[in-house]
């Protein structure tokens, strides 16, 4: 694989990413986990994670804002152009051709079939990626990290709590021990 | 002018779509049926289950639809281009300071904070998705559990963890196997 940083793959393996991000967005996730830290080693896993966390408080669609973030983290505003653009163009050119037939596409069997697999293949994709990223967290053995993520977890499932809330729960329990203390919760 | 007026519309539904995701749907609901009538309501709820069967953001597959039915073509790349935008100008100056200050413990820490709280929503997002595959739009319980959808879940998840498989390899599968199973045994 051509492991080149440069416009023309950025926005190949986005556009690539994007035609298969099924299931809502944060699906991206871990196909750029894989994609980008583990097959072409663009960025290191904990770098993105953090880059897709703060592109998470800005308001539009996650796969949308993760290839800004990354995009511009890699080759600048026009890298953070190319993968924009990539990302935007596969459901651009599905949607505009299904906008046309989009009677005969909700009504097939096949799609609906194929859709009720992948619908199952992608709850394990993000369970898996859900598990390594919780392990990551659960390593780093620090108890304000540890007691945020299970109160979110609880937040988020169990009552449907806002994401820019959870957010920014978790933003001012991080300033409020920078400020009051010195634990380890720089490193992670 | 309509194309103005369409990058209008969807430029406030993206910068007002915080969350992303379903979190998109009421202003979509709200600006796109109710207030320009671009789209009817249902049409709305068939461009939702659509969006399930494609791929993208719910806010992209909108745009498009609707500004394919107002104004073609370029009525479609217009609706893009708007609910793209407010994305491109927030993560690019969250993305520069980022890159500026990030050096900043406090920066450092506020980042890592924030990293618990995604975690958390990928979660949530995963819930979500394996409800739907295990059980359908029935309410969980034993008898509604559908086994062959826990069966490719199982296998799916066993293969990732295992092998690190590429999750688009995981969806194609799924996807295949689904297409088979179900049509060949529509009773299961």
């Amino acid at each position: 694989m051509n492991k080149e940083i440069s416009y023309w793959n950025l926005f190949r393996h986005t556009f690539h990413l994007s035609a298969f991000t099924f299931g809502g967005g944060y699906v991206i996730v871990p196909l750029m986990k894989k994609r980008f830290v583990d097959d072409l080693n663009w960025l290191k896993e904990d770098e993105m994670m953090n880059l897709i966390a703060l592109s998470q408080s800005a308001p539009g669609p996650i796969a949308v804002n993760s290839s800004i973030i990354v995009g511009y983290n890699l080759l600048g505003a026009p890298g953070a152009l190319a993968a924009t653009l990539g990302t935007v163009l596969p459901p651009l050119l599905i949607m505009t051709v299904v906008s046309y037939i989009y009677l005969a596409i909700r009504d097939n069997a096949l799609v609906q079939n194929v859709m009720r697999g992948m619908q199952a293949g992608i709850a394990a994709i993000i369970v898996n990626v859900v598990w390594k990223l919780a392990r990551g967290v659960l390593k780093t053995k620090n108890a304000r990290l540890i007691a945020v993520m299970i109160i979110s977890l609880i937040a988020a499932i169990f009552f449907n709590v806002n994401v820019i809330y959870l957010l920014l729960f978790a933003a001012i329990v991080a300033l409020i021990s920078h400020f009051m203390s010195n634990d380890s919760g720089v490193k992670s | 002018m309509i194309y103005l007026l369409l990058f209008w519309e969807f430029f406030v539904i993206g910068a007002l779509s915080f969350g992303g995701g379903y979190a998109v749907l009421p202003l979509i609901e709200q600006n796109i049926v109710e207030k320009q009538a671009w789209i009817s309501a249902t049409e709305f709820v068939d461009l939702l289950t659509i969006s399930e069967m494609t791929p993208g953001p719910i806010a992209i597959n909108a745009a498009t639809y609707a500004g394919n039915r107002v104004a073609g073509i370029p009525g479609g790349i217009v609706a893009t281009l708007g609910v793209v935008a407010p994305s491109l100008i927030i993560v690019l100056l969250l993305a520069y300071l980022y890159k500026r200050y990030k050096e900043l413990p406090v920066i450092q820490r506020l980042i890592t904070g924030l990293r618990p709280a995604i975690v958390a929503l990928i979660a949530s997002a995963g819930m979500t998705i394996l409800l739907t595959a295990f059980f359908g739009t029935e309410p969980a319980s034993l008898s509604n559990l559908n086994w062959m959808a826990v069966s490719i879940f199982a296998i799916s998840f066993y293969i990732l963890e295992k092998f690190n498989a590429d999750p688009i390899k995981i969806i194609i599968f799924t996807g295949i196997l689904g297409g088979i199973i179900y049509t060949a045994f529509p009773a299961l």
